[in-house]
């Protein structure tokens, strides 16, 4: 198991340089930075020393790639890419274009980001779960044939409009809750029920269906008929064989995100004005802060790679029979 | 092929080229966007595919099911409608402007700044009927007071008249008499329109089954052949009357009434139906040959090459997909900046946006479907006549296309078909992060954004966000019930239940 996720590890490896390269081409080789420099000072009337300083400032006036003026191993470090992307790696994240230091932002907001995103993740499966074994109970009946055309209805309606129809009905019409907003401690509770609550709902119409389907796939199996041979109740069946044997697709699709949670929900945050991960994304994304954007591309990649790991070590909780070599 | 099936899929090639010559004949100037090319091909290939599958029965038998499946049917018509709008609006043009100085000989012919396509033609006086600001549907005045003056010198803070929208009308109480009429009006148009569709569909259907017309007329209400000829006529029907409606009102009033600026709601959705439906499938048509190829060179050759494709999209779609997007787009608006020479008007610039986020939602997207194709190559290579044919010495490409290809290609049906409505939603949530398309085009995601910071007026300016549910429900919903469809009648999994 220890070998297995050291190796895992080591896997990572390449693949967090491939992200890396394409970041840094994306930033540094499409656009050149004297033309982000341009940009972020104004298209027209820049002086050639106003984009120097810029540059300066952010560290952005060295080399691409290869340093010709330094000597000795300087030509590699010095340059744009050993510094600003090399040192992505070591999860040092510098300072971001506007000056502040990225990795101390992180720290700050991921906790508002988790307050919102662990409640929808674990109410989300257990909802989804729910709905599913409860359509599949009543499989080939009405209520399977209307809970399937529901969850479609659902899912065909965009995720903005879950937010804004529930932030209208509950903070603007029934006024529960405060329309957006965050604060501190015990506090944050009235400030979270609305964007958790319209998580949940949002995803129930694609999770269900998917659910579902694992269900239905697994009650058309051989020790599902023997279980009911047995004289099992239809409930027994479906609570203590169906689902257990499902856990493996379950766990497939839930643990991979597990470790996104992170990075919150861009739309969510911003449109609940929650100071998380996901509307410091946001805020760069507009202000054009490539520094920002770039370490949460490589935070993310970083995330996902450790999701697939952690989705292998859950196999082997959930059935015993997967041993990892 | 036969003569008659070069002719049926060359015929969407002709249709446009009937169009283009209309344009040039009035004097305008044809103009191709980056879009508007692909959605030809686009258009196009899918009519060879058509003509191809026929001659397949692995497709045609499946295909025998969907057109069975009522739900499939009926939403096949409603994304029908989507698919005649957004083509309508793909063929774009600029008018001729009149030159002042028409003395000198070799005057030079000068053209309107402003790309317009067919559709605006259509529905011209909903482009060019713009309120002042806000104004809510069917409404005759503003929705906000002004500052009148009038004649005596007195002032008074009142709701002035809209400009446009029911000026027709000499005393603002005439308002609902006046909607029921032309209403009715609509609805006769609307009866007559489906009457005659009604008589077209069964001469078509009885001249394909040499029926007489007659026999048909009845039994196509009873769908007595399996076809649910009497649901798809519902639809008709309904559309019909609506469509009848809205030509009747729209050109009146203000159905969905208007924005900020004063344009037209409706039209703005209208015109927002031709971007979801590029986003939705020219970022398939993009991604999809990387996909197929690669994913059934990866699991066919194996060895070296499935390794590197395998890192390419382990390496891809380990990249969260809307940062990866963002940081995208980001690039390419610092790139349109600083090159503002390179795009003659707006409209080819906001394009040249719109398409460039199909690419990269295409580069996003294509890693699933490359995965599962390169399982399903994994298995096949590994079946017996794949075995023999390896053993006569065929080529690898040629065992590709004669075994491998037919066989993967209901995945690869059932993936685009699925993942055109997602595309749809992602295009909405895109613009509102503002890495979405670009802001002067008209997208139900812009509407939104748009709407969404007078939420919190007080009334609430509603009829943005409504119009723009509606459409968008609509269209994902019909994508969904068609794709479940599609799905239903191609997976073999499913299938054999």
């Amino acid at each position: 198991m220890l070998n297995y996720i050291i190796r895992r590890t080591f896997y990572a490896i390449p693949i967090l340089i491939g992200v890396n390269l394409i970041t840094f081409i994306l930033f540094f080789v499409v656009n050149t930075p004297d033309d982000m420099a341009r940009m972020h000072l104004g298209m027209k009337r820049v002086t050639p020393e106003a984009v120097q300083q810029w540059k300066e400032q952010r560290g952005y006036d060295k080399a691409l790639v290869f340093n010709t003026e330094a000597s000795g191993t300087d030509k590699f470090t010095q340059t744009i890419f050993a510094e600003k992307s090399v040192e992505l790696f070591t999860f040092d994240f510098g300072r971001s274009d506007g000056g502040r230091d990225i990795s101390y932002d992180i720290q700050q907001r991921m906790w508002p980001s988790l307050a919102i995103a662990i409640p929808i993740f674990i109410i989300g499966i257990l909802a989804n779960i729910t709905f599913a074994l409860i359509v599949a109970f009543f499989r080939a009946t009405y209520v399977d044939v209307w809970g399937v055309i529901a969850c479609v209805v659902l899912m065909s309606i965009s995720g903005l409009f879950y937010i804004i129809g529930g932030q209208f009905l509950i903070g603007k019409v029934l006024h529960l809750v405060p329309i957006s907003g965050y604060d501190v401690g015990a506090n944050a509770i009235k400030f979270t029920i609305l964007p958790v609550l319209i998580g949940i709902i949002g995803g129930i119409g694609s999770g269900t269906r998917w659910y579902r389907t694992i269900f239905l796939e697994e009650i058309s199996r051989d020790y599902v008929r023997t279980a009911r041979a047995k004289g099992l109740s239809e409930a027994a069946v479906l609570y203590k064989h169906v689902l257990r044997n499902g856990m493996i697709p379950i766990l497939t699709g839930a643990v991979v995100v597990l470790p996104l949670l992170f990075m919150g929900s861009l739309i969510t945050e911003s449109f609940f004005g929650i100071p998380g991960l996901g509307s410091y994304t946001i805020d760069a994304i507009n202000s054009q802060d490539f520094a920002i954007v770039r370490a949460m591309v490589f935070l993310g990649s970083a995330l996902y790679i450790l999701g697939l790991v952690l989705t292998d070590i859950s196999y082997t909780i959930a059935d015993p029979r997967i041993r990892l070599q | 092929m036969t003569p008659r099936q070069i002719l049926f899929s060359l015929s969407p090639l002709l249709v446009l080229l009937g169009f283009v010559l209309s344009v040039l004949f009035f004097g305008a100037k044809p103009v191709f966007l980056w879009t508007d090319v692909l959605i030809y091909i686009l258009v196009l290939s899918i009519s060879f595919f058509m003509v191809y599958a026929s001659g397949k029965a692995h497709f045609r038998v499946p295909w025998q099911q969907v057109i069975r499946h009522k739900l499939g049917m009926v939403s096949l018509v409603f994304l029908m409608v989507y698919v005649v709008i957004g083509l309508v609006d793909s063929v774009h043009f600029r008018e001729q402007v009149e030159n002042k100085n028409t003395d000198s000989p070799n005057a030079e012919v000068i053209y309107d700044g402003d790309v317009l396509s067919l559709l605006d033609l259509l529905v011209e006086p909903m482009r060019i009927q713009e309120e002042k600001t806000y104004s809510a549907p069917f409404a005759i005045h503003l929705f906000s007071k002004e500052t009148i003056e009038h004649e005596d010198g007195t002032r008074t803070r009142e709701y002035p008249r809209l400009k446009y929208a029911g000026a027709h009308l000499d005393n603002p109480e005439d308002l609902a008499g006046d909607v029921t009429s032309k209403t009715l009006t609509g609805l006769f148009y609307g009866v007559a329109f489906w009457i005659l569709l009604y008589f077209l569909t069964t001469i078509f259907v009885a001249r394909s089954r040499s029926v007489s017309i007659g026999e048909t007329l009845l039994s196509l209400l009873r769908s007595s052949d399996g076809v649910p000829w009497r649901h798809i006529l519902m639809s008709f029907a309904f559309l019909s009357i609506l469509i009848a409606v809205l030509i009747q009102l729209a050109p009146a009033y203000h159905v969905f009434g208007t924005d900020k600026v004063g344009q037209d709601v409706f039209y703005q959705t209208l015109k927002s139906i031709r971007t979801g439906l590029v986003i939705g499938t020219l970022t398939t048509l993009i991604m999809l040959p990387f996909a197929v190829l690669l994913g059934i060179m990866a699991g066919y050759l194996k060895g070296w090459v499935d390794d590197v494709i395998q890192y390419m999209y382990t390496t891809l779609s380990s990249i969260p997909g809307v940062l990866l997007i963002a940081a995208a787009v980001l690039m390419m608006q610092v790139y349109v900046a600083n090159h503002p020479d390179l795009f003659e008007t707006d409209s080819e610039r906001a394009d040249i946006r719109l398409f460039f986020l199909c690419v990269i939602l295409g580069i996003t997207s294509w890693t699933g479907l490359c995965r599962m194709l390169r399982g399903e190559a994994m298995k096949l290579r590994e079946v017996d006549y794949v075995q023999a044919s390896q053993a006569f010495g065929v080529s690898h490409f040629k065992i590709i296309w004669r075994h491998i290809q037919p066989n993967v290609m209901h995945i690869v049906l059932i993936a685009v078909v699925l993942d055109f409505s997602g595309l749809v939603l992602a295009e909405a949530v895109l613009s509102y992060v503002g890495v979405g398309v670009d802001p002067s085009m008209h997208s139900w995601g812009n509407l939104i954004n748009g709407a969404r910071l007078e939420m919190a007026r007080e009334p609430m300016v509603w009829w943005s966000l409504l119009a723009a549910f509606i459409f968008m429900f609509v269209l994902v919903l019909s994508a969904n019930l068609f794709s479940d469809a599609v799905r239903d009648a191609f997976d073999p999994r499913i299938r054999k239940q």
